[in-house]
């Protein structure tokens, strides 16, 4: 199978340790992986923010670069979801493309079939499920049953978990202050927990609670899965 | 008779007086308000999740709930002439208006012919959108709500800031405070257990339904086939309204047809458990036009398009119409928790106020309210007859007009990202050139990440650290290898 990797603007810039682990998971687990160099981002700010014609480009660009592969793999529940759930109703040539489309734990658990990919991640973690991931991908445990394969984790429930962090692309800057009293009370459910480490399945989110528990010095790191699932316990 | 040509926009309390970012917040401010919201959404979405889970085909109720309505939207002219034609024929008298003022003249029209100065009303938000009690005042007419949540808000001169509890942002004892200021006849020794302040308002509604000659109510429900009007409600008020009086003025939008009797069967279902969390709500009044020697010998019913044909014209926006104002988006709505009702300056607040009321008036006369929502999608999970109401939110975020700054940074970060070339290169620009601020931070607080930036920039960095470029980027790292 011809595994292309789809890692995503913001993973590209500011959180290339995702893809990073990404590609070492799946090389882990036998597969050869692409990275094809002519991608750039699947157009969502643009689309969800009302600028659907500049969007386009975007979305042409991406069928053009993944229309050969079997199978597409992104870290990131929200660009994933753009693209299976918005491409189709934009562009309908996109419509088989964006059906092999998948969000990392989509891939290894529907695709590939694996739930342990040989992690070890001796800390205590707790899980906040992305509003794209949960509601548009139904994503539902699939990362989760991931973790729990994690050899020396620790997994701790999230209150409220599936209620919005507050981030919403442009939204947290169009309304800065509802974004942020949603962010306030996402960071006290995460200290609450007594965790080190909040997960989730998106980058943008995760700047977002992450930059919020950074604010308030609470200690609590904020990561991708994949890249708990990429740590083995060895020196890498 | 046929129905008039509709306006391309509806008018009244359906607009915003000012940007939901600017209106939101001294709502967020308010930690009382705040403290009020949280712990009544929160109850209320509990007791719905836990209702709706007891039915084993709900999702197939939400399917018929949602291809009835879009039937209805289909044939909407034709439902309306029949519905017409139905109370015509058992003895109601039909009115078309147009817009918010037209239906305003035909009541006050209606109540001044009967004679009367005052009105009793119920279930009357299309009456709260048409700004009916302004309209009754200013030709003298007293207009008293009789729904307890309703007479609160109406008490304390404040506006509904939910479409099922209107009160929601107070608690009890600011309810007392209200009851003890402005009702007369209240208690001096009122306490705010909410049976002794249910019990005041009672007493104090009793003489009001005894007096009132006309009533004006609004309609859950209207049955082309029969001509039946439907009110469902918990507190036993509507019956005393629709029963009562001599004259009966029911103000509907036309929205709310539903083909035959039988279709009742869905929505009966659907609509308590998705409002109030209950399995049947305690009152379901049906009246169909006039029963000699029963309940009022005068019915009136105002069928009210105000914009509505509008949102019927665009097929992406019009499932908006399907909205049966259980309110529970508003009650899964973590936007409208923190932000308020309030906020949404309309008459309906919350997502689907977020989708409708730009709808209505034309999206830019409520440019900001396609924007008061993360897209986080728990509203459309929750809606008893499935409207994508983030789709729809989308879609009008198309129409609304652009700030031009943000036109213009959006313009160049899709040329830059249109071209793998020059995304290559901005990368490495952005990577370069945030690589002495970072290394000038990281150096100092041993953090990779910024803390104060100035506008625009700052509306991020108000509140969370911005995290910066990391040294290398990700294609850099493939190159590599
Ligand atoms: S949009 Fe759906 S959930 Fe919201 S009030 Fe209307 S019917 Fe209820």
């Amino acid at each position: 199978m011809r595994i292309a990797l789809f890692i995503t603007c913001v993973n590209d810039l500011a959180f290339p340790a995702t893809g990073i682990a990404v590609t070492r998971i799946l090389r882990r687990l036998g597969h050869t992986v692409d990275f094809p160099a002519d991608q750039t981002c699947c157009g969502q700010m643009h689309a969800n923010t009302g600028y659907r014609a500049e969007a386009m480009p975007m979305v042409r660009n991406y069928v053009d670069v993944f229309d050969s592969y079997d199978a597409i793999v992104a870290p990131s529940g929200s660009c994933t979801a753009m693209i299976r759930d918005q491409y189709p109703r934009l562009h309908p040539p996109a419509t088989s493309v964006a059906a092999r489309t998948y969000e990392l734990s989509e891939l290894l658990v529907d695709v590939l079939g694996v739930t342990d990919v040989g992690a070890e991640f001796p800390e205590t973690v707790t899980y906040h499920p992305t509003c794209h991931g949960l509601r548009m991908l139904r994503l539902g445990d699939r990362p989760l049953t991931l973790l729990r394969q994690v050899r020396g984790i620790k997994l701790v429930e999230l209150a409220d978990a599936e209620e919005c962090c507050g981030f919403g692309g442009t939204f947290a800057l169009k309304n800065p202050d509802v974004s942020t009293a949603m962010l306030t009370d996402k960071c006290a459910r995460v200290r609450d927990t007594g965790a080190r480490v909040l997960a989730a399945a998106d980058n943008s989110c995760l700047a977002h609670i992450g930059g919020g528990l950074d604010r308030h010095r609470s200690g609590v790191r904020a990561v991708h899965y994949a890249e708990i699932l990429a740590e083995t316990g060895a020196a890498s | 008779m046929s129905h008039p040509v509709a306006p391309a926009t509806g008018s009244g309390r359906i607009r915003t007086p000012l940007p939901f970012p600017t209106a939101a917040k001294p709502a967020v401010a308010d930690t009382q308000l705040r403290a009020n919201l949280h712990r009544a959404t929160r109850t209320i979405r509990a007791k719905r999740a836990r209702v709706v889970d007891e039915v084993p085909d709900w999702e197939a109720l939400r399917d018929a709930g949602s291809a009835i309505k879009a039937d209805v939207q289909r044939r909407l002219p034709e439902l309306l002439e029949q519905f017409e034609a139905s109370a015509t024929a058992a003895g109601a008298t039909v009115h078309w208006a147009r817009d918010a003022a037209e239906a305003c003249r035909i009541v006050v029209a209606l109540t001044r012919a009967a004679g009367a100065d005052e009105v009793v009303k119920v279930k009357s938000m299309a009456t709260q959108e048409i700004e009916l009690n302004e309209a009754l005042e200013a030709a003298g007419i007293a207009a008293y709500e009789t729904d307890l949540a309703e007479l609160i808000v109406q008490l304390g001169d404040d506006t509904p800031s939910h479409i099922l509890v209107p009160a929601i942002h107070y608690n009890r004892a600011q309810i007392r405070e209200i009851f003890q200021r402005r009702m007369a006849d209240a208690p001096a020794d009122l306490s705010d257990e909410p049976a002794a302040l249910a019990e005041a308002a009672r007493a104090h509604l009793r003489r009001r339904f005894l007096s009132a000659r006309v009533a004006v109510s609004g309609a859950n429900f209207a049955v082309a086939d029969t001509g039946t009007l439907v009110v469902v409600e918990s507190e036993g008020n509507g019956r005393m309204c629709l029963t009562l009086p001599e004259t009966l003025i029911s103000v509907v939008g036309v929205e709310k047809l539903l083909p035959t009797f039988t279709d009742l069967e869905v929505f009966l279902q659907l609509l308590p458990r998705s409002s109030t969390g209950e399995r049947m709500n305690p009152y379901t009044s049906m009246w169909t036009g006039v029963t000699p020697g029963d309940g009022p010998q005068d019915v009136h019913i105002v069928l009210v398009d105000n914009g509505r044909s509008a949102v019927l014209a665009d097929p992406v926006g019009r499932p908006a119409l399907s909205c049966i104002r259980c309110s529970a988006c508003l009650n899964v709505c973590p936007v409208y928790e923190r932000a308020g009702g309030h906020a949404y300056g309309s008459v309906y607040p919350g997502p689907i106020g977020a989708i409708l009321s730009p709808q209505l008036t034309g999206v830019a006369d409520n440019a900001s309210l396609p924007y008061a929502s993360t897209l986080c999608g728990a509203c459309y999970d929750v809606c008893p007859v499935k409207i994508n109401i983030p789709e729809i939110l989308v879609h009008l975020r198309q129409q609304a007009p652009h700030p031009p700054a943000e036109r213009a940074a959006m313009r160049v970060l899709a040329w830059v990202m249109r071209s793998p070339r020059r995304w290559a290169a901005a990368l490495r620009l952005a990577r370069t050139g945030a690589g002495p601020l970072g290394a000038y931070r990281e150096r100092r607080t041993g953090a990779r990440t910024l803390r104060r930036l100035p506008w625009p920039a700052s509306a991020w960095t108000r509140s969370r650290d911005l995290p910066l470029p990391a040294p290398q980027t990700f294609r850099e790292w493939w190159g590599k290898q």
